[in-house]
């Protein structure tokens, strides 16, 4: 029998280790499915990892993997606070809508006139949306106690009436002969979170991801607050005696977190998706908290997560493309992806012994 | 919000003149390469069913002149645009974008490549190589009105309707005024689910519209789940997107399809002898877009018959569902005596005519 | 009785239907959560034992069969992710998320080829005059088996939850696991137990929207039930009488507002939507104000990862 024991700390070499084995573990049994569809596996997977890469377009794919990465780290680092102190904020789908709506409410106010003030004053919006969407479980959990986990996750519904409401209603177009949507920020230069140089995917919200990297990064090494943080996720009573407030450090985490998610959502709206509509989100939130796992909750890691899970996006649609893969079998292939990312981080947390003597 | 309908304002179809071009150029040998992105799956079983059935008779119809590439799942905004883009980067001359929240991508995406040609189903906004093209389903909604209000018994037809857009409205409306004219005391009772495609939830709005005393059941959403309330309670009601005649004869008495293959079929040989050009069409029954199902022995020969002539008046021109004297809802008077609403009106209906109870939610 | 211009049976009746795929998996994720486990991925076992319960009784012809074949394909993503929390310590909120979309996609190739297909038909059983009883009768006594089922499921649950020392195992594993396992028990068998019955109770939902609400497959036909029910496991607070509760409200809100709409009366369609996430949340807050700061009804081990040490 084997049984596991655990690592005073996470073992560095697993830990860059252990993301490799499971790509290739993620291969081979995604390999094994696509030859039980019929479909050439050793193709397929070139297709997905190689392609986007490397591949004949990649002028076009590696500024895409941007615009499909960014949202997913923003989000994912503001998680990573949190998770690391045992805050469970899984309703960054809902702060993405709400800063989306909010940040999108303040520029279609000014439609149509022309300041460079619109687009700062959006992103304000968007994130200060987002935060106060956040500080609904604080400030439950804080008063009473309530469980952040469930309140998050409720608030990704009412957020999701509120969008299907906005987008017929207040915020539809009145040039859009009916149809719910708002109008397309894209078309709004004052508005529009355009690519910082043409085509290359680089947006604002990209910029901000990589800042969010380097500060969480700073944060978590350099600060007082990043420690208590870590502290209060791995000793939570040895952190009360040192000294943290449990209180601050929820609202700080959530509030982040929901700040950053809203951001990503304001970007995402006023750029790459152009329009609120009742179908704006699309799972970055939920994608997010399967990146900053992947990411071990280390800024870094979280970018390199951010990267991979773009990468089988847009490799997925590719292999749909050259080798018509149904996007059910991709579907599948990311999941397998993330249980064998999920299954081989054991390794890096815990040593695997034989046990000497069962008693 | 997925695949809405629309029709171009017909002012700004005449801007097409210049690109159709673009597959002229090319060596007889090569096949033809023509791509698709669906905002569903074809087993959803109604709308990217039907889509997917014409790029299959398209691959028939060409055989190894043709090569079609899919992406499919593609939620609209940013990744439609990406999916579009790969599709045209992949090679693709003609791309079928099959969702009217593909509109806004297909236009940017068209200016990008202006070699390549798309098919924007539903959408209104022109470019010198993008095409709108959709159905007047409300012609095939007639036909099925005026069976509902001949076969409806306690006068009551429900209507599970899924958004409050124009393209919806247009069918409660072109139900209500045929199934009135064939039986003045005929009611249109609607229920709002905001989905197309909540098989459960859809069941749900026919339960409920069947305890509201309804026998006949039309609906603008995908699954066959309603068809399975109406065999249960014994009731009749249309197919909608598909046939869905695994519920003929009863209780599917009839059916509102789309039929993109005709047009695809063309648009695809419009590519290969060059002669594809921008445009806007809005193809009711007599191009073949739109197709009234079967009527099946379910209904009384002569209902079947006063249906399949109605048809045929449409097809020749010679009936009009929206032709005066009709009022709104409200009795003020939308068309005069034998004025038939334009396109333009059509587009952009937001209102019910008198008689229909209830209120379009806002 | 009519309020409204609605009557009262005739809703109550429909509305048990409507609520037996969400009242089965949220009984089934009850149990999971009262061992301390939180499996996000509800939605991925209901889409699962959807297009196994209807492959099943597509090819056997029997409903029951199909049910059957329901329970096992919600059990089998069960195990997968009782392999992955339990036996190699993944994140469980991840895993969970991961496990939904795993489903989403491997129950939508399965699924080929069963597009337009139609299964056998589950009949209500019969209760001879019972059913022509008033107001009772429809209620009561016009329903298919599994609709009893559930609501046995639910007293099962209770019963077993609150009298039995499996239930008092299954608490002690939820509630403080280091002692559970201290005291001699198994925490991680007796969790792989409950995510297993979690799992089947899911497919079951699952297959019961496959087989009985639609009956007919379709990628995705779940539509979100599955995170509903993990709504309904909070909103009830952890008990069993209050899912059934919990079930009944949320399913029963939306056949209101369409019954309402059929009726013809304006509603807000929006507002009524949310309207059970915010009651739920409302719950919450006061179930957790009433308990003082340090219970908050949850299991107190709920999502945390268990590792024996010693």
């Amino acid at each position: 029998m084997l049984r596991l024991e655990k690592r005073a700390a996470p073992s560095r070499f697993w830990t860059v280790v252990t993301p490799i084995l499971a790509v290739v573990a993620t291969m081979l049994a995604g390999g094994l499915l696509f030859a039980l569809l019929g479909k050439p596996p050793f193709e397929a997977i070139r297709v997905i990892f190689w392609e986007p890469l490397f591949g004949a377009n990649t002028a076009y794919t590696l500024p895409q993997l941007l615009v499909k990465a960014g949202p997913l780290i923003l989000i994912a680092v503001g998680l990573s606070l949190g998770f690391r102190a045992g805050i469970w904020n899984i309703g960054a789908e809902g702060q993405y809508i709400i800063g989306a709506i909010c940040g999108a409410a303040v520029a279609l106010a000014f439609y149509p006139a022309a300041h460079w003030y619109i687009f700062p004053l959006m992103v304000i919006a968007g994130g200060l949306g987002g935060w106060a969407w956040a500080m609904i479980p604080a400030i439950l959990k804080n008063r009473f106690g309530t469980n952040e986990i469930l309140v998050s996750l409720m608030l990704v519904y009412v957020a999701e009436n509120i969008l299907s409401w906005v987008s017929f209603g207040p915020l539809r177009n009145p040039q859009g002969y009916g149809f719910p949507g708002s109008r397309n920020l894209q078309n709004y230069p004052s508005a529009h979170n355009a690519d910082l140089i043409p085509n290359s995917g680089l947006h604002w919200g990209v910029v901000t991801a990589f800042l969010a990297v380097i500060a969480a990064y700073v944060l978590l090494n350099r600060h007082r607050l990043g420690y208590q943080i870590r502290v209060a996720g791995q000793a939570p009573r040895a952190a009360r005696f040192a000294g943290v407030s449990p209180q601050r450090l929820v609202s700080f985490c959530l509030g982040t977190s929901g700040a950053l998610a809203g951001l990503a959502g304001l970007f995402e709206v006023a750029g790459p998706s152009g329009q609120l509509s009742p179908d704006f989100n699309t799972g970055y939130g939920f994608t997010a908290i399967i990146v900053a796992f992947l990411g071990r909750l280390h800024p870094v890691g979280i970018l390199l997560a951010g990267f991979l899970m773009a990468l089988t996006y847009i490799g997925g649609e590719m292999a749909q493309l050259s080798l018509n893969l149904p996007s059910a079998a991709i579907q599948a292939f990311q999941g397998m992806l993330l249980f064998f990312l999920l299954a081989f981080d054991v390794l890096s947390n815990y040593r695997i012994r034989a046990k000497e003597n069962a008693k | 919000m997925k695949r809405r309908t629309f029709l171009a304002n017909s002012a700004v179809a005449g801007t097409a003149l210049a690109t159709g071009l673009a597959g002229r150029a090319m060596a007889a040998s090569d096949p033809l390469k023509v791509g698709f992105i669906y905002v569903g799956v074809p087993g959803d079983g109604g709308w990217t069913y039907q889509h997917n059935l014409a790029k299959q008779a398209v691959e028939k119809h060409y055989g190894d002149k043709v090569k079609t590439s899919v992406i499919e799942n593609v939620p609209e905004g940013a990744d439609a645009e990406r999916a579009l883009t790969q599709l045209a980067l992949a090679g693709n001359k003609l791309i079928f974008a099959t969702s009217f929240g593909f509109m806004d991508p297909t236009i940017n995406v068209a200016k990008k490549f202006p070699k390549v040609n798309f098919e924007m189903c539903t959408g209104y906004k022109s470019a010198p190589n993008v095409s709108n093209y959709s159905g007047r389903f409300y012609e095939g909604r007639a036909v099925c009105g005026a069976i509902a209000g001949q076969m409806t018994k306690s006068n009551k037809i429900g209507y599970i309707a899924s958004f409050p857009i124009p393209e919806v409205i247009r069918g409660i409306n072109a139900a209500y005024i045929n199934a009135k004219r064939v039986n003045p005391d005929a009611e249109i009772k609607v229920v709002w689910v905001y989905t197309w495609f909540d098989p459960a939830k859809e069941a749900d709005a026919a339960q409920a519209l069947i305890n509201e005393g309804v026998d006949v059941l039309m609906q603008h959403t995908d699954s066959t789940a309603a068809m399975a309330v109406a065999k249960k309670a014994g009731i009749v009601a249309f197919g909608q997107d598909s046939d869905m005649s695994a519920f003929a004869p009863t209780p599917r008495i009839s059916a509102l399809i789309d039929n993109w293959t005709p047009y695809y079929i063309k648009r695809v040989g419009d590519m290969m002898n060059g002669s594809w050009k921008a445009e806007n069409v809005w193809y009711g029954l007599k191009e073949g877009m739109v197709q009234v199902g079967e009527i099946t022995d379910a209904v009384p020969a002569k209902v079947k018959a006063h249906a399949l002539d109605l048809e045929a008046k449409i097809k020749a021109g010679t009936y009009h569902t929206f032709e005066g004297p009709l009022n709104k809802q409200d009795g003020s008077v939308w068309l005069k005596k034998g004025e038939v609403a334009d396109d333009g009106a059509l587009a952009g209906l937001n209102f019910y005519v008198e008689g229909i109870q209830g209120k379009i939610p806002s | 009785m009519t309020i409204g211009g609605i009557d009262l049976v005739v809703l109550i009746a429909s509305l048990m239907v409507a609520s037996t795929p969400i009242l089965l998996a949220a009984i089934g994720e009850l149990i999971a959560e009262k061992s301390g486990v939180l499996n996000l991925g509800v939605e991925g076992m209901m889409i699962m034992g959807a297009i196994c319960g209807f492959v099943a009784a597509v090819h056997s012809g029997s409903p029951v069969v199909g049910f059957f074949g329901g329970a096992l394909g919600g059990t089998a993503m069960a195990l997968l992710f009782a392999f992955l929390t339990q036996i190699l310590l993944s994140n469980q909120v991840a895993t969970g998320l991961a496990l939904t979309l795993f489903g989403l996609g491997l129950s939508a190739l399965i699924g080929q080829g069963y597009n337009g297909v139609r299964p056998p038909q589950t009949d209500n059983l019969n209760f001879g005059p019972l059913t022509q009883i008033p107001v009772l009768g429809p209620i009561l006594f016009q329903h298919d088996w599994v609709v009893y089922l559930s609501l046995a499921l639910v007293a099962g649950t209770w019963a077993v939850l609150r009298y039995s020392r499996v239930g008092l195992i299954l608490r002690a594993v939820g509630e403080n696991h280091d002692a559970a396992h201290a005291l001699g028990y198994r925490v991680r068998t007796v969790r792989t137990l409950a995510l297993m019955f979690g799992g089947a109770c899911a497919g079951m939902g699952g297959a019961y929207i496959s087989l009985v609400r639609v009956p007919q497959w379709s990628d995705g036909m779940t539509a979100g039930a599955g995170w509903i029910a993990l709504a309904i496991v909070v909103f009830a607070s952890w008990r069993p009488w209050r899912v059934l509760l919990g079930a009944y409200i949320f399913g029963g809100v939306t056949v209101l507002q369409l019954r309402l709409q059929a009726a013809g009366i304006a509603i807000p369609v929006q507002i009524l939507s949310m309207a059970p996430y915010l009651i739920t949340i409302l719950v919450l807050v006061i179930m957790s104000a009433r308990r003082g700061r340090a219970a908050i009804g949850a299991p107190a081990s709920l999502g945390r990862i268990f590792h024996a040490s010693s």
